[in-house]
This record gives structure tokens, C-alpha cells and sequence, in this order.
């Protein structure tokens, strides 16, 4: 008699409800996670000078830009717009020694980017972000031109992506704040 | 016809959901393991400029945030403007280099996201980023959103 009814309830947890509760969980994770991308603009600061003179760089070699305190550019000292950057820039790296003025070669070209204290931030990023599209334009022209696919298109860290990066180093250069 | 009958009649009808659970729970692990819990009370304000040729950090396990922006202040008022560190204003600029520093030697592939508020001057920011050259945190990036 107590063997049978041991027999009929044997101790086991009703495990039904197991996949309501797992739900539960998921909803409150997924209403909580937030897959937000962190995007922006990558850039690599200079290190701090040390006592050794720096290389000496031509002056045609050199783009300045100046951002000062009214939010107006300076293209070597001449006052440009921002959408014009993009195109000023490329002229200027993609010279390939043409021009006496501009870079000897997109491997020797570097862009100076110097602000004022009271520069706004918002103009700095526009002017920035000129900078960076002229850059990615040229890389997409010489990777469709080389293998015919798009620069985005190539793996990161590929061989081929390398080469790229190689013939259009991104040499921008943050100018020594002035003291004071 | 009969034996046809038959033979449906015979199959099971429905789904079988004993496997459910199993299914749910690695959803359910799944975003457990991406959940980032952990966001900073912003003491700042930061609103976000707009850019088109932007990067997407693929590591967020290496990025280490700045704010930079006007302090909140109680009733919706805006102060000066501070710059914040995880959940700690920043009082003395000097001390930027050392915790910058920490970080680094924490994690040598740190990347520092500038998380700066459109309206404000560029002097702040030069004065982070001498820190972060003195800390040797040279990796940056200026967080934007994407420009529609």
C-alpha cells in the first residue's frame, strides 16, 4: 500500500513553467540592453615632444589649417568654407608632385590642424570630418582603380586593405597649442 | 480512403515544444552576455555633433570614456563647463594624466572616446588632450553620431 503511492508520486519538479520564467528573463534583458555602436572620428594624438628636434618637413608638404575662434577656416592662411576642405585636401594629397606648391607625395603629405581656445567644437568636428572624407575618397578611388572593390568593402587588416592605407596615410597632425 | 484515415490519425498533431526552453535560455544567455549594465550617471550634458565619416569602435571592451560638457546643475540649469570621468568630475586637470595613466597600464590598447557636447570650445579639450599625451593615451576618438 505505501510502496504504490510512493510509487505514484514520484518527487519531481513540474519543469512547464521553466521556459515562462527563462521568457521573463529574456524580456527584461532585451527591454535593458542597449546595442548602441559607438561611432566617431579615430585619430591618433602626437606623442610628446622630447628634446630631439623633429624631422624636418618641407613647407609644400605641409597643409595648415587653422580653426579660430569665430569658427572660420584657414587654408594656409587663406579663409576657405568647409565643404571646400575636402576638395582643397585632396588637391593637395593627391598632388603627386605636380604642383610646386602642393605635397611631393601622398606619403610625404601632412595636414596640420591647429585651434584657437574658443574654437567651437562643432565647427573643429565638421572640419574634421572634411578632412577624414577627403581621405576616405581617395582611398575608395585607388582601391577601385587597383582591385575593383570598394575600400569599405576590403577586410580590415587584409593584406589589400594594407597596401591601400600604405599609398594614403591618414598624417594628420595636431599642432602644439599655443601657451597661454 | 479508410486506411488513409487511418494512417493521419495515427501521426502525432502539433509541434513538439519540450525543446522550447532550451531555445529561450540561449536567447536568454545570449543577451545577458552582451548586456552592458553599467552606464555612467552623466553629470554633464553632452549633446552630440553629427559627422559623415565616421568609425565604428569594434572592441568596447578597450574604450574608455571622457565627457566633456556644462554641468548639470538641479532644475535643468546648465554651469560651466566640466569634464567627467566614469562617474567623477574632474576637479584638477592635472590629475587627467594619472588616472589616464592607470588606465593604460590596465589596458595598453586603450582608446579614449571624447564624449564632447557640440557648443563647447575647443581650449578644454586641447587641455584633456595634453593630458592624455603626458598619460601616453594617444588612441582617440571623437564621438559623433552619424549625419542623415
Amino acid at each position: 500500500m505505501f510502496n504504490k503511492s510512493g510509487r505514484k508520486d514520484t518527487p519531481e519538479i513540474n519543469g512547464s513553467s521553466l521556459a515562462d520564467i527563462a521568457f521573463l528573463l529574456l524580456i527584461f534583458f532585451l527591454v535593458v540592453t542597449t546595442i548602441d555602436v559607438d561611432t566617431g572620428i579615430g585619430l591618433m594624438l602626437p606623442p610628446i615632444p622630447d628634446d630631439t628636434e623633429p624631422p624636418p618637413v618641407r613647407e609644400r608638404n605641409l597643409l595648415n589649417i587653422l580653426v579660430n575662434a569665430q569658427g572660420m577656416v584657414l587654408l594656409d592662411g587663406e579663409p576657405s568654407a568647409i565643404p571646400e576642405v575636402k576638395n582643397r585636401v585632396q588637391e593637395f594629397v593627391d598632388n603627386q608632385g605636380v604642383d610646386p606648391n602642393l605635397s611631393e607625395s601622398p606619403d610625404d603629405a601632412i595636414v596640420s590642424i591647429k585651434t584657437d581656445r574658443r574654437t567651437p567644437y562643432n565647427v573643429y568636428i565638421d572640419m574634421l570630418d572634411e578632412v577624414m572624407g577627403a581621405y576616405e575618397e581617395l582611398r575608395h578611388a585607388a582601391s577601385m582603380n587597383r582591385f575593383g572593390v570598394p575600400y569599405s568593402e576590403l577586410q580590415s587588416d587584409s593584406p589589400e586593405q594594407q597596401e591601400i592605407r600604405d599609398m594614403y596615410p591618414k598624417k594628420i597632425s595636431i599642432a602644439e597649442p599655443d601657451e597661454g | 480512403m479508410s486506411r488513409f484515415k487511418k494512417k493521419q490519425a495515427k501521426t502525432k498533431q502539433g509541434v513538439p515544444t519540450s525543446a522550447m526552453p532550451d531555445v529561450v535560455f540561449m536567447l536568454l544567455i545570449f543577451f545577458m552576455v552582451t548586456t552592458v549594465l553599467r552606464e555612467v550617471e552623466l553629470q554633464v550634458q553632452v549633446d552630440y555633433t553629427r559627422a559623415e565619416n565616421i568609425e565604428k569602435i569594434e572592441q568596447k571592451r578597450l574604450v574608455s570614456y571622457i565627457y566633456i560638457g556644462p554641468e548639470r546643475l538641479g532644475g535643468g540649469q546648465l554651469g560651466e563647463t566640466r569634464v567627467q570621468i566614469d562617474d567623477a568630475l574632474v576637479d584638477d586637470m592635472n590629475s587627467i594624466r594619472n588616472i589616464m595613466y592607470d588606465k593604460l597600464m590596465e589596458e595598453p590598447r586603450l582608446i579614449v572616446s571624447l564624449r564632447v557636447d557640440r557648443d563647447s570650445e575647443f581650449g578644454t579639450i586641447t587641455d584633456v588632450q595634453q593630458e592624455l599625451r603626458h598619460a601616453g593615451t594617444l588612441r582617440i576618438n571623437y564621438s559623433t553620431l552619424r549625419e542623415i
